[in-house]
């Protein structure tokens, strides 16, 4: 595998045990103390749902109003992220409790469990960051790789992007979908569109008859209000999760790859392609927990089936290892990371492959030979099989 | 009283009828009602059985009688039947069977189980050594064909062994509770009078029952029982020369019940025999791992392992599980498996026999396993 072509086999065998030595020592340390957490976790989500909902029934109360749009919007948004991403993932599947099992656990999101299994757990973090096999990059709506070829309707990237980011939770919806096969590449028919639909249809239905038809009656003539109250708290964790993503995989240091990297890929490339394709970002306790611990990207792409409380205690080796063996570890502030995503969001909706030198900083030579040889090769390929 | 207490009753079944509604199931989507209420109060659920443990006693040094308060969902039971106890043991939910020793007319309300701790038993050591007071536990509801006929037999015989005490117990303290007046047999096997549960509360009942006969049998003659050694026919024409006639309700360790049956089938009189079996799975320990079957439940097919992981050979099979990452990390694969051994190819670590969840694409049969798919 030319593209890493600064490590040597070794050098991946070695980041390959070390990092398994660190997955095998925490699963077997699994616990009370997991349980105790993520039971703690769902019970403030519950509390902060019922507080917003209440609230938001006294709407007239402009502060009530505020405060329970604010209630609500970290309730969604600690069941998407912290309960919900990280439940789906398997993460407690060890406890055996039916109510947080990666099989049967549902979110207060318009996606089902099966389908974000499929694109998230399945394609996304099996083959993180390769080109034209996560569709995480771009959702087929956006150009978020040099390597993908430039069309004129990437012109739209910004706008596209923050339309995404609004509605993000239909699109994560429909993701399995993938539309663009259908309007743009025209490989799918509208009868697959329709049938792969209707599961989908099903869950949106029940999502939206709560928020904007039940929850709204109950208030009688402050209905209005309601509905207000629960489109905001949907749209403010759309934004939320959407800028949260956004930064674990869009950082302009972060590497894309190419198909061929997953042929013959051992664990110890996996892993690094993983170190390599994501990005964290620092802040409080806080910023963590409502950003699902997805702060700690690196960490979850490495172990995305290891309880997401315990990737802050883990980070600590993961760096020393990346340093260890000169591999880059990205990460930044929260802002820092948004602005970098927003470069590169720009910079692709115009034609134009990336500047040489523009790999960022802390890249070695080796890797910008390997984001050479990934432009020169692989999209023809891509581009003529799409 | 009686009227405060319907009253109670009623709105207590107007709040449960609104809970279980349409309406309430929508408002609560996609995590339903049950998983509000619980934030509240852990016994608080639409449809589950919720219990408070609110005694534990150590009648014997190995065993545990837990006291457990139900929930409003608790539908009662028939004396013989077991419940499912599902217990979190260090952040892992465990459930076990075990039979309600308690007379169905207790006035209280009170389940009442009794469990013997053995040296491998996780659950029963758990509940020997951890289970305290207050503790919330799941139920599930009574079921078993064994158990005492509504239309109570003329003559009863109980026989048990060892921790196979408590399902008889309840039939004797129902029979008890409801003045039955047919002649009753209390036969019981332990090791020893210091191992025997309810000892003295079975000899009160004999003392103040004329109609009750107890039994007691121990390993040796020191301990003075009214009879020694194991179960044989001799100890049935000495002291239940009358045993022909009786309907006879049986729990104990797989050896005794099959000498138990064995005597009544020589007699013809298998009909009159109720037994609990508890089989105990005792998965062969084979060192190599490509031997023995794999079976899938589901889909009713039987392959012979081929050593492959599970979702190799179940794809072998011609099944088609869901599969992902095929490497363990995303879980599309997770499926049940309800009994053998996998061995983790990544850790190289086995699993125990019991019940779980499994990821197929990372595991591979240590002997016979069955998969739920």
């Amino acid at each position: 595998m030319s593209i890493f072509s600064n490590l040597t086999a070794e050098q991946f065998e070695t980041i390959g045990q070390q990092l398994d030595e660190i997955r095998n020592r925490e699963l077997a340390d699994l616990g009370e103390k997991d349980e105790k957490y993520i039971r703690s976790v769902v019970k403030r989500q519950r509390q902060l749902e019922v507080a917003g909902r209440g609230l938001l029934m006294l709407g007239f109360l402009p502060p009530a109003w505020l405060a329970g749009v604010a209630c609500l919007s970290a309730s969604k948004i600690i069941d998407n992220m912290e309960v919900g991403h990280n439940v789906m993932h398997g993460q407690y599947d060890w406890m055996g409790d039916p109510n947080l099992n990666s099989r049967t656990f549902d979110w207060d999101n318009t996606c089902t469990n099966k389908n974000w299994k499929h694109t998230h757990n399945f394609e996304h973090h099996t083959y993180t960051n390769v080109l034209d096999m996560d569709h995480d990059i771009g959702y087929g709506l956006l150009r978020m790789s040099e390597d993908q070829k430039w069309e004129p309707r990437f012109l739209f990237n910004p706008v596209l992007s923050v339309i995404l980011a609004v509605f993000f939770q239909h699109f994560v919806a429909v993701q399995s979908l993938k539309l663009e096969d259908y309007l743009i590449n025209k490989t799918k028919s509208k009868e697959d569109i329709k049938a792969e639909f209707k599961p989908i249809w099903k869950k949106m239905r029940k999502q939206l008859a709560k928020d904007y038809l039940l929850f709204p009656a109950l208030a009688g003539p402050f209905a209005p209000l309601v509905f207000a109250g629960n489109l905001a708290a949907n749209v403010t964790r759309n934004l939320w999760s959407c800028v949260v993503i956004f930064n674990g995989h869009f950082p302009e240091a972060v590497e894309q790859f190419a198909e061929s990297v997953v042929e013959n890929e051992t664990r110890g490339q996996w892993y690094v392609r993983q170190m390599l394709g994501s990005a964290n970002f620092e802040g409080s306790r806080l910023m963590h927990l409502m950003s699902g611990n997805l702060s700690f990207q690196i960490e979850h792409h490495l172990f995305p089936d290891i309880p997401a409380h315990r990737y802050a205690r883990i980070s600590l080796e993961v760096q020393a290892i990346c340093e260890k063996h000169g591999l880059p570890y990205n990460t930044g502030s929260f802002i820092g990371q948004s602005i970098s995503t927003w470069k590169r969001i720009l910079k692709l909706s115009l034609p134009g492959k990336r500047k040489k030198d523009g790999q960022g900083p802390g890249l070695l030579k080796g890797w910008q030979a390997k984001a050479e040889s990934l432009t020169s090769t692989p999209e023809a390929k891509n581009r003529s099989a799409a | 009283m009686s009227s405060i207490t319907q009253t109670s009753n009623r709105f207590q079944q107007g709040v449960n009828r609104l809970l279980q509604s349409r309406v309430a199931t929508i408002l609560a989507t996609p995590h339903g009602v049950d998983r509000y209420l619980e934030v509240l109060n852990p016994m608080w659920s639409v449809d589950e059985v919720r219990a408070e443990v609110e005694r534990v006693d150590y009648l014997t040094d190995d065993s545990t009688t837990v006291t457990l308060r139900p929930n409003s969902n608790w539908q009662g039971f028939i004396p013989g039947q077991f419940v499912q106890l599902t217990v979190t043991i260090d952040g892992k939910r465990q459930t076990r069977c075990y039979s309600p020793a308690n007379s169905v007319h207790r006035a209280d309300g009170r389940i009442e189980l009794t469990v013997k701790a053995h040296a491998n038993g996780f659950v029963s050591r758990y509940l020997r050594e951890q289970m305290s007071v207050g503790e919330v536990v799941t139920l599930s509801q009574a079921a078993g064909e064994f158990a005492l006929p509504a239309e109570r037999p003329e003559r009863v015989l109980l026989i048990s062994g060892g921790s196979g005490i408590t399902p008889v117990m309840s039939m004797l303290r129902t029979l008890c509770d409801e003045g039955f007046s047919g002649p009753v047999t209390f036969l019981h096997y332990a090791n020893s009078a210091a191992d025997m549960i309810y000892a003295s509360e079975l000899e009160s009942i004999a003392e103040s029952h004329d109609n009750v006969t107890l039994l007691r049998c121990f390993n040796d003659e020191s301990e003075h029982g009214e009879l020694t050694g194991l179960f044989s026919r001799e100890h049935l024409f000495r002291s239940v020369p009358d045993y022909a006639e009786a309907t006879v309700f049986l729990c104990g360790p797989p050896p005794m019940m099959a000498a138990v049956e064995k005597i009544w089938e020589e007699d013809g009189l298998g009909d009159r025999l109720h037994k609990e079996q508890f089989t105990l799975a005792s998965p062969d320990l084979q060192s190599d791992n490509v031997a023995g079957e794999v079976r899938f439940l589901q889909s009713e097919r039987v392959e012979v392992n081929s050593g492959a992981t599970l979702l190799e050979q179940a794809e072998e099979a011609g099944l088609t599980p869901q599969s992902g990452c095929r490497m363990g990390i995303c879980h599309t694969c997770s499926c049940r498996k309800t009994a053998g051994k996998v061995r983790d190819i990544r850790t190289g670590e086995i699993s125990d026999a019991s019940e779980e969840i499994i990821q197929i694409c990372v595991t591979v049969p240590v002997g016979t396993v069955t998969l739920d798919i």
